[in-house]
Parts: structure tokens; sequence; C-alpha cells
């Protein structure tokens, strides 16, 4: 992995322009400190607000566990930010491999793009009428020829290195006991199957914005119900579609697949800290395809199961521990545990 | 004969002898015209209305998107005869968005690009009379027209949520087949029917013209690299155009016949119509790009006062970008679900394109090397399409990987990629064009001060428009939204400000056309002096109306290397 080392190596020279770059930004990062602050000042208004619903959660379902309540607004990891140019803060381990490139990328988008650049300003100085009257003939140079096609196909070598590297990694098969997540897209909004805890769905609507504001929420972004998974484990994600394609994308998790009636896509992803991760669906599907967002919500192993319970599914503890959830239908939890996935696999096909 | 334009011609006794610049009467020559030069002018005419009305759609969007919330779409729901409802007015954006793509991808750039363009140069430079088939050539232009009317009218069909095909330009399934109830969808499909049938004919057209009908001497080395451009594209036209009607053609037995091609409920692929249509896709992307390649060839030669820079490696960097093109299509599909060695694959291939567009790039860059610059209209164009097409072309690369595309796919990212090579890319090379060949072709010098004042309005306009929209995609904001979250609102805003810089850089454009006709001065033959040697200066501007009756004979006293570099190689005898 010689091309990996230079690459490495590239990368962290490039760190110390980034470091310079950052500092030439400042102002922009005035701009994403005023943007969380934000939040942050509504967080006191909204209080009341969250509380309510929990409040009416429990009349809803009496039987629910207690334990879990949804995040807040202070809990809003992956999300866009007004006049930020680069891409959203990274919480995935996907995420983490592919950042580098991607930021590798952009200083040989600039280098070629500047070098070019400044070729064009110094032909246009140097070889105007004016300073050079009688143009030459010269109309071949093998040697300079042959730099410019070797030249790019280096650059290219060495960029799909670690591409392909990315590539590999991200099709890599999550761990066996990972959660799996089925999303069904519809039109216009998601659904978020849980196979190996009970098969239920959480229906996965766009909050009206003014209630989301209200509540110190993007507008446009948060959902009624969030797609809730554990952070800190490999989570496997299956999409599907049910009437037209629509793409699951969350960029803070450097994820995106399109769901498509009749396939069963997968990807994993591995979520390192708790949060709110924001997306939107990213294949046009149709009048609303504005309006069905994406709320992924990352909680710790035990308010994860919390979770799953007060939607009356099962954790696999559970079963084998006690049959006391009776009234959840143990004759779906149960085959859920073992064959979820190839029951799932093919769903109309 | 009675059905030939002979029947029509004005004072036809008159004319006992033979004269080139004998011209049929009005009807005969504009809507019977198997004039190559003629029907050159009809299509640039044609593709300057499409531009009109796609530049128009462009700017209601950037008008709906300077701010979040939906501010105007109820109005345009209304115009189009529908009731102004949630869904409607997100309807009515998707029906913005799809005739946006297709009025500038196949009214506007192509028909101006190959229709106009290359209907006017390419028998002048290569020595010929006319184009091989001036009837075929005729049946394309209006077969194109009618193509819009269709898709025009789609515009007031039902479609499903509301009027109009809100299909995007890709026309997926199965959003255009059980997504989409009505006819809009129908009408704007057999829209591309008609193009692509218009366009295959053009292709066998230019194909058969640059194969057989080369003057004396003027062997396939020796031909301007705007012919090979044009001769690359007719390739893959002939090729992509058949593979889009089959797909499209499948769309429409699905929709109404009962097929279900790409309906996985009845054993199809919604995914086929994907690799279908960016088999076609891909290669059409180029299809727009080559002839403006081409062009910026002419002009950098012609303003250096230089023979091109590498010439068989300009040519053969055509071919190569032009095969390679085929084998690059699912870079379009990266989050379909591809597996993973398909993925490496189409990263790897797509990259690989890299190396012939940077040879062009440089090649040009070499050519000014040396060169005894002078920075007239078409060459500021030209100079800002190198710039700005290297910009698009390395976010192209960029965008090839398919592990990074998974951030930026279908996001604003996308949208400032293609836009920098083709918004700026072909259609700063269709005016660098416009203005190398506008005196030629209408005999009135247009004002080169205007033409400056376009440039820079429409340089600042355009970068002002699309740079931001990188930002905006690597934030995450999805393409095809109407309406957007609030941590949008900043380069947005912006961009919408951009819109109106490019809108007032083009009342200079119009401006100019008024002035030229009105007060123009007489166009030489040829205007723009030593560095102009192909075929189309040694003749009159406008050329006669019958050009190279006796054939010019391309002299070989020359070194290939100056192939047309060399004034007295290119006059006729």
């Amino acid at each position: 992995m010689i091309l990996g080392d230079i690459a490495r190596k590239r990368l962290s020279f490039l760190a110390i322009l980034i470091g310079a770059m950052s500092l030439s930004t400042v102002s922009q990062g005035a701009l994403a400190a005023t943007a969380e602050a934000t939040p942050a000042a509504t967080t006191v208004a909204a209080a009341p607000a969250a509380a309510d619903s929990t409040a009416v959660a429990p009349a809803e379902a009496p039987a629910a566990d207690s334990g879990y309540t949804p995040l807040g607004p202070d809990m809003i990891k992956g999300q866009p930010h007004d006049g930020g140019w680069d891409v959203q803060k990274q919480y995935s381990i996907i995420g983490d491999t592919a950042e580098p490139l991607h930021v590798g990328l952009i200083w040989v988008m600039a280098v070629i793009s500047v070098f070019v650049l400044g070729l064009l300003l110094y032909v246009m100085v140097r070889f105007r009428k004016s300073a050079n009257p009688v143009p030459s003939k010269t109309s071949h140079n093998t040697l300079i020829e042959i730099i410019w096609t070797i030249v790019p196909v280096l650059i290219l070598v060495v960029i799909a290195v670690p591409s392909i590297i990315l590539l590999r990694d991200q099709y890599q098969a999550p761990p066996k006991d990972a959660l799996t997540v089925k999303v069904t897209g519809y039109q216009w909004y998601w659904g978020y199957t849980y196979p190996d805890n009970g098969d239920f769905e959480v229906i996965s609507n766009m909050m009206p914005e003014e209630e989301a504001k209200a509540k110190g929420f993007p507008g446009h972004l948060e959902v009624d119900h969030r797609m809730v998974v554990p952070a800190g484990e490999w989570i496997r994600i299956q999409t599907t579609g049910a009437d037209v394609i629509h793409s699951f994308a969350v960029p803070s998790l450097w994820f995106k697949l399109d769901s498509v009636p009749g396939r069963l896509n997968e990807k994993k992803v591995f979520i390192k800290e708790p949060g709110i991760y924001y997306g939107q669906c990213s294949e046009l599907c149709g009048a609303r395809h504005g309006y069905m967002p994406i709320a992924v919500e990352a909680l710790p192993r035990p308010q994860f199961e919390a979770w799953v319970r007060s939607q009356g599914g099962t954790v696999k503890g559970d079963a084998a521990a006690a049959p006391a959830p009776a009234e959840a239908a143990p004759a779906e939890a149960a085959p859920a545990e073992g064959d979820s996935a190839p029951g799932e696999a093919a769903p109309t096909a | 004969m009675a059905t030939t334009a002979d029947t029509f011609q004005a004072h036809h006794d008159d004319h006992a002898h033979h004269d080139a610049d004998h011209k049929p009467g009005f009807f005969a020559r504009w809507f019977m015209s198997t004039n190559h030069k003629d029907i050159g002018t009809l299509y640039l005419i044609f593709a300057i209305c499409a531009g009109i009305i796609g530049g128009a759609i462009s700017g209601i969007m950037r008008m709906e998107l300077a701010e979040p919330g939906i501010q105007y779409l109820q109005y345009w729901v209304e115009l189009f005869g529908g009731e102004a409802t949630m869904d409607t007015m997100g309807h009515q954006w998707n029906v913005f968005i799809s005739a946006h793509g297709l009025i500038m991808v196949f009214f506007m750039v192509m028909p101006a690009m190959i229709g106009g363009f290359g209907n006017w140069f390419v028998p002048l430079m290569i020595g010929a009379p006319d184009m091989a088939f001036p009837r075929m050539n005729n049946i394309s232009f209006w077969l194109t027209v009618a193509g819009f009317c269709s898709l025009l009218i789609s515009n007031f069909m039902p479609g499903g949520t509301g009027n109009g095909a809100g299909t995007g330009w890709t026309v997926y399934a199965p959003l255009a087949t059980s997504g989409s109830v009505g006819p809009a969808v129908d009408f704007a499909i057999f829209s591309l029917h008609l193009a692509g049938a218009a366009s295959i004919m053009g292709a066998i057209n230019f194909i058969t013209t640059i194969f057989n009908m080369r003057a004396p001497g003027m062997t396939l080395h020796k031909m301007p690299l705007f012919v090979w451009s044009i001769l690359v594209t007719a390739f893959l036209l002939l090729l992509a155009l058949p593979v889009l009607a089959a797909a499209i053609t499948m769309l429409i037995t699905d929709r109404n016949f009962g097929t279900t091609f790409f309906d996985a409920s009845g054993g199809g692929d919604p995914v086929l119509y994907q690799h279908l249509f960016w088999f076609f896709g891909h290669p059409e992307v180029y299809i727009m790009i080559l002839p403006g390649f081409g062009m910026i060839s002419q002009i950098v030669a012609t303003f250096s006062r230089k023979p091109v820079f590498g010439y068989l490696g300009m040519a053969y960097a055509m071919v190569a970008i032009g095969v390679v093109g085929f084998i690059v299509w699912a870079h379009h599909m990266y989050t379909t679900g591809l597996d993973v060695n398909t993925k490496m694959y189409f990263t790897a291939a797509t990259m690989v394109i890299a190396v012939p567009t940077g040879i062009k790039i440089f090649s040009w860059i070499a050519t000014m090397w040396g060169g005894s610059i002078e920075f007239k209209s078409p060459m500021v164009w030209a100079i800002g399409m190198i710039f700005l097409f290297t910009v698009g072309g390395v976010t192209g690369v960029y965008l090839a990987n398919g592990g990074i595309d998974d951030v930026v796919h279908d996001t604003y990212f996308v949208v400032a990629h293609f836009h920098y090579v083709l918004s700026m890319g072909a259609v700063f090379s269709l005016f660098a064009g416009f203005y190398y060949w506008f005196p030629k072709m209408s005999g009135k010098m247009h004002s080169e001060l205007l033409a400056h004042l376009h440039f820079w309005g429409f340089f600042i306009g355009v970068n002002v428009i699309f740079f931001p929209q990188h930002f905006l995609g690597w934030q995450g904001m999805p393409r095809r939204y109407p309406d957007y979250a609030e941590a949008y609102e900043y380069w947005n805003g912006i961009s919408s400000f951009g819109y109106e810089i490019m809108a007032g850089s083009m009342l200079f454009f119009f401006a100019n056309l008024i002035y030229a006709f009105i007060a123009g001065k007489k166009a030489p033959d040829n205007y723009w002096g030593e560095g102009a040697t192909t075929l189309e200066w040694s003749l009159s501007s406008p050329p006669p109306f019958h050009q190279f009756e006796t054939l010019p004979v391309i002299e070989d006293h020359h070194n290939y290397h100056d192939h047309i570099g060399d004034k007295g190689s290119a006059s006729a005898h």
C-alpha cells in the first residue's frame, strides 16, 4: 500500500492547509455559532412542548415501558448550517473513512483549477498581440503531450486507490447480529420496520413547519415519528419502495440508498454517538418529493430497547427471559427473532 | 416533381442562366428548405426561441428558490389551468424542472450546436456544396419543431397530481408509468421520439456528408476540428438515440398497453430503465459538449493566429471521449443498489475520461502559448469556456468516486457540476461560436462592445448562480426541491441573485442582434484576419446561396502538421 501511504502523507500535508483555510473562514464559524445558538435559546421554550408530548404518549399507550423520551433539540447532530460550505459533520464510521478522501479531492480540484487558471492568465498576458506581435508556428511537442497525458493518469491512480478502498469498506457485510431496519419509501412518507424486534412499522411524516419550529426543531426536516436506532453498533439498513423510487439519504452519516419497488437494497451504517440526524428524500418521487424528510434518532442501547418496547416490539432478551409481553402477539414476535431477513427479502417479486 | 421547392421559386423564368445566389420565394425558402445554410439558420432561430423559454423557466425556479417556503407556485398552477393545492404546486414544480431540462438539452443545445452550427459550417469547412441528403435535413428540422410542440402541449395536459409531465428529464419509471396518470407524460415521451428521430436522421446526414463530400485533397486528417467534432457527435447520436427510443417506447407500452418492462410486480425492473436511459444519457452529455470543443478549437487557433496545437491528439481525444463515453453510464446510478464490483469498475472507467479531456484543455492553452492573441468577443467566450469547463471537469472527477457520490448524489452539487459543464461549457461555446460566425452568416458585423458586456455579465452571473450550489450540495440540499430548510437560505439567495445578473446580460445579446441587423456594418469575407484559415473564410459574408459549384482543391504542399494552418492551402480555386 505504498500509494495509500503517499495518499495519507499528502492528506496530512493538506490538513495543515485546511487549518490555514479554516482560519480564513472565521466569519463562517461565526455564522455557524449563531446558528447553533438559536436552537439552544429556544430549548427553554420548547421544554413545555416536549413535556406535553411525553404526557400524551402514556395516555395513548398505557402498556408502554417507561424509560424512553424522544431526544430534544439539544441533541440535533446532523443538520445543515446556513452558509456552510462543506459537507455536514460526519458521525459514522464510513463517514470518517470517506471524509479525508473528500477533503483530498477538494484540494486536487482546487489545485488543478488554479493551475489551469494560472496558465490561462499567463498566456493571456505574455502572448497578447501587443506583447507578442509575431506568433510562433509551433504545433507539436511530443514530450509535453506525453507529460500531460501521463501526469493526469498518475493523479487519477492516486485518487482511485483510496476511492476503491472506501467502496470496499462500504460493502463489507455488517456483523451477523447487527440490527436490521427496513426502510420503505411511500408517496410521500417513510415507513421503518424492525423485523428483529417484532416486525412493527413506524410511519414517519414531516412535522408541520410551525409545530417543529415551536418545539425548537428545524422546519422541513423534523418528523412526527423518527427512525430510532441504537448508537455505537452496526446497523443493517434495507430499503425498498412501495410505489415509486425514493432515496433514503442522511448526509451526516454518509448514507444514501435508493428505495426501489421490487428490490431490497442493503447498506450498513455505524452511528458513533447518540443524536438526531436529518436527511431528505433524494430521488424525485412526485408532487411532495420535497416534503418527506428523514430523522434518524440514535440512542444508547438501553434507551433504544425501551423505545422498542414502547412501540409494542420485543427485544432479544425479552422472549427468552420472561414471556411477559403476551399482549404483544408472541406468535409474530417469535419467528421475527430467527429468520427476519429472509422473510422480508422479497416483498413484491 | 410538383412537390419540390422548384414549383414555388419566384420568377423562375427570369433566371434562365445559372445563378449561385438564386433564392426561392419566402415560403419555399424557409418552409421547404433544402439548403444547409437556411436550415442552419432555422435551427439557430428555433434554438434561440427554445432557449428563451427554457431560460425563463429557470428564472421561475430561481425566483421560487430565492427564499424558503412556496411563494409563487400557486400562480403558475392557476396559469396552467389547475387549482392550487399542496399537490398541484409540488407537481407544477416538477413540471418546471422537467421542462427546463428537456428544453435545454433537446431543443436548445442540440439544435444550436449540431443543427445550427453543424449544418451551416460542416459543408462550408469541407468544401461541399450542401449536405448529402438535403430533404432529410429539412425533415430533421421540422420533426424537432413538432417534438417541441408536443412537449409544450404536455404542459397543459393532466399528468397525475397536476397538469404537465412532472417526471424529471430522466423520465424514470415507475414515476413516469404508474406514478403519472394522464396524457401529459405520453406527450412528453412522444416529443422525445420526434426529437430523437430528427437527431438520428441528422446524424446519418452528417456522417454521409463528411465521409463522401469532402473537397479534393481534404483528407480526414486535414479536416478542421469542428468537422471532426461533428463527426464524432454524429456517431454518438447514431448509437445512443436508438437506445433511448427503445427505452421510452417501453415506457409508452408500460403506460398504455399493460406491459411490465419496468414494473417489478410483473417481473420487470425499474432499474433496467435507468440502465437504458443512461446508456443513452451519458453519451448525450458528450453530444452536447463535443461540437463546443470543436468550435473552441477553431476560435482559439484563429485568435492566437496559430494552428491548433497537437491536431491529431485533439481529434483522437474527441474519438476517445466518444468511445469511453459509452462505457461509464452507471455512474449516474451509484445509489440504486449496484454491486460493489460494478461500482468499482464505473468509478475507474469514469475517471479515465478526464485524461482525453485534459489533453484538450492543455492543447488549447498550448495553442495560445506563443501566439499573438487578440481578445475579440469569440475569444473571450472561448477562454471563459476553457476555465469554467475545467472547473466542471474536476467536480466530475470528484463525482466519479462511487463512495464519495453517496453524500452528493442527487444534491445541488450535481446540479452545479452539470451546469458548469453545460450551462458554461456548452453555452459558452455556443456564444463563442455565435459571435465568431454571426457576421459570416448574416453579413452584418455585431458590436464588439455589446458582446464583451454580454460576456462579463454572463460570466459573473453564472458563477454567482452555480458556484454556491456546490456548497448547497455538500450541505445536503437535494435537487428538484421547490422548498427547503432554512439552513439553505443563504446560498440559495445568492444563487437567485446571480440569475438576475445573468438575465440582465442577455439583454446585451438581444440588443446586439438588433444593432447588427439595423446598423451593423457590412461584414467582409474574412473579418477575423489571417488567423481564420478554414474554407468558410474564402467565401463572401453571407456566402452565396449555393457555394462551391466548382469544388475547391486543398493543396498538399505542406507538412500535415500545418494541416489547414496556412492561408494558401484553404483558398478556393
